[in-house]
C-alpha cells in the first residue's frame, strides 16, 4: 500500500509547479530464472519532481539499488513504465542510452569509484571528457567545480591522499560539472563519519540541488533522513509509503 | 580518455613496471632466439663468403653443405677452363684431416688446399705473415684468433700454437707460416689453409681428391648460360656462392634439428609473452573493472573503452618491446664479442615487433570482452 503525502506538482511545501523528473509506474524487475529467479521489484509507483530530493529506504535486499539502477539507466526494468525527463530507456537504443546518461545523469557511489590514478581535478573532468570535451578545458572546468565544494586546494590530490569526506565531495562534484538534471546517489555518507555524513548531504542539498535537478539518494543511513524532501521506504521490491521527513516526526536538517 | 587510459595505466607503477618487464621478457626471448638462429644460420655460410670471388662453384650433385666434402674428377678443372666465358677456373681441395699439435694434442681439421698458382680461394685477410708465404715448403695457415682457443695445447706448455710452430697433419710435418682472420665459422673443428698441391699430399689416398672448381666468369658473360654450359660439360652442379650459402643453411638447418629447436624457442617466446602479456594485461583490467564500470555508467560507451584497452595495450607493447629489444641487442652485443652466433637482420626485430603486437592484442581481446560484457549497475555495489 502506498501513501503519498504530496505529489510530482506540487513539492516541498513550497506551492511551486515543477516538472516531473521521473515517473515510475508498475515498475518490475526479476533476477535468474526458474528455482532461482528472484523479484527485486514488484510493481513499483514513484514520481519524483524537479528540485526534489527524494530517498529511497529500506532494508538490505529490498530493491533501493535496483529501483535506482533502473531511473539511473544502467539496468532495463521488465515491464511497467519508467520515464527520466519524459524519456523512456526501454526505447533507446544502447549507445543513445549510453549518451543520455552521460549527459542528463550523475552519479555519487558509496565507495566514491574515484580512479586512483587521477589527480582530484582530473576525476571531476572526466564525465567532461567522456562527454567529448578537450582534456585541458575539462580539467580546468574539474577545478572550478572542486571550488565549489570546498576543494579547490586539493585539485591535484590523488585520491589516496584526501580522506573520506573530501573523496565524496570529489565524487559529488565529478557528478555535478557536467550539469546533469538528474543525480543519484547510492549510500553517500554510509562510509562517512556522523558529522562529515552532515556535511556531504548538506553540500548535495545545497550545491546539488537546483530547481531544473532532482536528486535521488539511495540509504540506510537514518541521521541523513532529515535532509529528504521525501522518503520513499521499500520493502520486498514493493514501495510501502512515501512520506516528508515531518510526516516521519523526522527533524529536518539543512 | 587516452590520456586517462594511459594516466590508469601508468599510475600504478609497480604493476606498471611488472607489465613492462613482462612484455619485454618476451620481446627479449623472440629477439635473442630468433637472432641466434638467423647468426647461426648465416655462419653457415661463412666459409662461402670468406672465398667469395668466384661467380660458380662446380661440385658433387649431392654435395649438401660447403664442408660436405665429395670428390670430382681432376677432369673437371680442364673441361671448365675450356667453357666460353670463363675467365678462370680453379680447383679446390677440402677434407677433414687428422692432425696433432707439438705438444701431441690431437685435433681434426678441416684442411683446405688453394690454387698453387693463383692462390685464389684463401682466406680474407691476413693477420700474420703472407698468403703467399703458403709457398714455403710444408706451409700451412691458421685463424689468428683459434690460436690460443681451437689450438691450445693443454698437454704441454699450456699456450696457444705459435707461427714457426710445427704441427702434423694426417702424419706429415706442417709448418704455421702466418695466421688469417675470417668470419665465425659454424662449424669447430679449425680451418687450416695451404696449397692445393700440398693439400693432396697430406690427404689421404683417394681415387678422386678435388672438391670445389671455383669459376670466374669473363665481363658481360651470361651467368645461366655459362653455369648450362658447365653442367653439360662435367654432369656436375654449378651453383653461385648464394645458392651455395642457401644449400647449406638449409641442410644444416633441417638435418640438425636446430630449426626445429629454434624455432620452437622463438615459437615459445611468443607463447609465452602472449600469456604473460595476456595474464597481465587482464588482471590489470580486471582490478580496473569497476572504474571501468564506473565510466560506463557515467556514459563512457563501449568503443571508448575498447580504445581505451586499446590503446593501454598497444602502449605497453611498444614500450616492453623496445626495453627487450634493448636489452635483446645487449646481450646480442656481449654473445657477439664472445664469438657466438647473434645476426639480428631487419627483419627479426619487425619480426618481433608484429610478436609482441599481436601478444598483447589478443591479451587486449581478452580482457576488452570483459568491459564489453560489463553490466554498469555493478557500480551500485559495494
Amino acid at each position: 500500500m502506498v501513501t503519498s503525502s504530496a505529489t510530482a506538482g506540487t513539492m516541498n511545501g513550497q506551492g511551486a509547479t515543477r516538472k516531473l523528473a521521473v515517473h515510475c509506474k508498475s515498475v518490475t524487475k526479476t533476477y535468474g530464472a526458474g528455482g532461482a529467479k528472484v523479484t527485486a521489484l514488484r510493481g513499483i509507483d514513484l514520481d519524483i519532481a524537479t528540485g526534489e530530493l527524494m530517498m529511497l529506504v529500506g532494508p538490505s535486499g529490498c530493491g533501493k539499488t535496483t529501483l535506482i539502477s533502473v531511473i539511473a539507466g544502467i539496468l532495463d526494468r521488465d515491464a511497467g513504465e519508467c520515464t527520466v525527463f519524459g524519456v523512456d530507456f526501454n526505447t533507446m537504443s544502447a549507445s543513445a542510452k549510453t549518451k543520455f546518461r552521460g549527459s542528463n545523469v550523475g552519479f555519487v557511489f558509496q565507495a566514491f569509484n574515484l580512479i586512483p590514478t587521477l589527480t582530484a581535478a582530473e576525476n571531476v573532468a572526466v564525465p567532461l571528457m567522456i562527454l567529448g570535451e578537450g582534456r585541458s578545458a575539462a580539467v580546468k572546468k574539474g577545478k572550478e567545480m572542486l571550488e565549489k565544494v570546498g576543494l579547490g586546494e586539493r585539485y591535484k590530490s590523488l585520491p589516496s591522499q584526501l580522506s573520506g569526506g573530501q573523496q565524496q565531495r570529489v565524487a559529488i562534484a565529478r557528478a555535478l560539472v557536467h550539469e546533469p538534471r538528474l543525480i543519484v546517489c547510492d549510500e553517500p555518507t554510509s562510509a562517512l563519519d556522523h558529522e562529515t555524513g552532515h556535511v556531504i548531504m548538506r553540500l548535495l542539498k545545497n550545491v546539488a540541488l537546483k530547481d531544473d535537478r532532482a536528486l535521488v539518494i539511495v540509504t540506510h543511513d537514518a541521521r541523513i533522513f532529515g535532509f529528504a524532501d521525501r522518503i520513499a521506504k521499500l520493502d520486498d521490491g514493493e514501495v510501502k509509503s512515501i512520506q516528508t521527513p515531518e510526516e516521519m516526526n523526522i527533524g529536518v536538517a539543512k | 580518455m587516452i590520456r586517462t587510459a594511459m594516466k590508469m595505466l601508468m599510475g600504478d607503477r609497480l604493476k606498471y613496471t611488472g607489465l613492462l618487464l613482462g612484455i619485454a621478457f618476451a620481446a627479449l626471448l623472440i629477439v635473442q632466439q630468433a637472432s641466434i638462429l638467423v647468426g647461426l644460420a648465416h655462419q653457415t655460410g661463412s666459409f662461402i663468403r670468406d672465398t667469395g670471388v668466384a661467380d660458380l662453384w662446380v661440385m658433387d650433385d649431392q654435395v649438401r653443405f660447403s664442408q660436405d666434402s665429395l670428390p670430382i674428377s681432376d677432369n673437371t678443372l680442364l673441361r671448365v677452363r675450356g667453357i666460353s666465358g670463363v675467365d678462370w677456373a680453379v680447383p679446390m681441395y677440402q677434407g677433414f684431416l687428422k692432425s696433432r699439435l707439438p705438444d701431441g694434442t690431437r685435433k681434426v681439421v678441416i684442411l683446405v688446399g688453394i690454387d698453387d698458382a693463383t692462390l685464389i680461394g684463401g682466406p680474407p685477410g691476413m693477420v700474420t705473415g703472407s698468403l703467399k708465404d703458403l709457398r714455403i715448403d710444408k706451409a700451412v695457415i691458421v685463424k689468428d684468433d683459434e690460436l690460443e682457443t681451437k689450438f691450445k695445447m693443454k698437454r704441454g706448455g699450456d699456450r696457444g700454437l705459435r707461427v714457426g710452430d710445427v704441427m702434423s697433419i694426417n702424419d706429415q710435418d706442417a709448418v704455421i707460416v702466418g695466421t688469417y682472420s675470417a668470419e665465425k665459422s659454424f662449424f669447430w673443428e679449425p680451418v687450416v689453409y695451404t696449397t692445393y698441391t700440398r693439400g693432396l699430399q697430406y690427404a689421404p689416398r683417394e681415387r678422386k681428391l678435388m672438391n670445389y672448381v671455383m669459376v670466374k666468369l669473363k665481363p658481360g658473360t651470361d651467368l645461366e648460360e655459362a653455369r648450362a654450359q658447365i653442367e653439360k660439360a662435367t654432369g656436375l652442379r654449378a651453383r653461385t656462392g648464394d645458392e651455395f650459402e642457401q644449400i647449406t643453411a638449409d641442410y644444416i638447418l633441417n638435418e640438425t634439428g636446430i630449426l626445429v629447436n629454434f624455432g620452437l624457442a622463438v615459437f615459445l617466446g611468443f607463447v609465452v609473452g602472449t600469456l604473460v602479456a595476456g595474464q597481465m594485461l587482464y588482471n590489470f583490467t580486471l582490478d580496473n573493472l569497476r572504474y571501468y564500470g564506473t565510466l560506463k555508467a557515467m556514459g563512457a560507451g563501449n568503443m571508448k573503452l575498447v580504445g581505451m584497452v586499446l590503446a593501454q595495450a598497444m602502449v605497453v607493447a611498444v614500450l616492453g618491446y623496445g626495453l627487450g629489444l634493448g636489452a635483446g641487442s645487449y646481450l646480442g652485443k656481449l654473445v657477439g664479442d664472445a664469438g657466438l652466433a647473434f645476426r639480428m637482420p631487419w627483419q627479426v626485430p619487425v619480426f618481433a615487433g608484429l610478436a609482441i603486437v599481436v601478444c598483447c592484442l589478443i591479451a587486449a581481446l581478452i580482457s576488452i570482452r570483459r568491459v564489453i560484457q560489463l553490466e554498469p549497475a555493478v557500480v551500485f555495489r559495494s
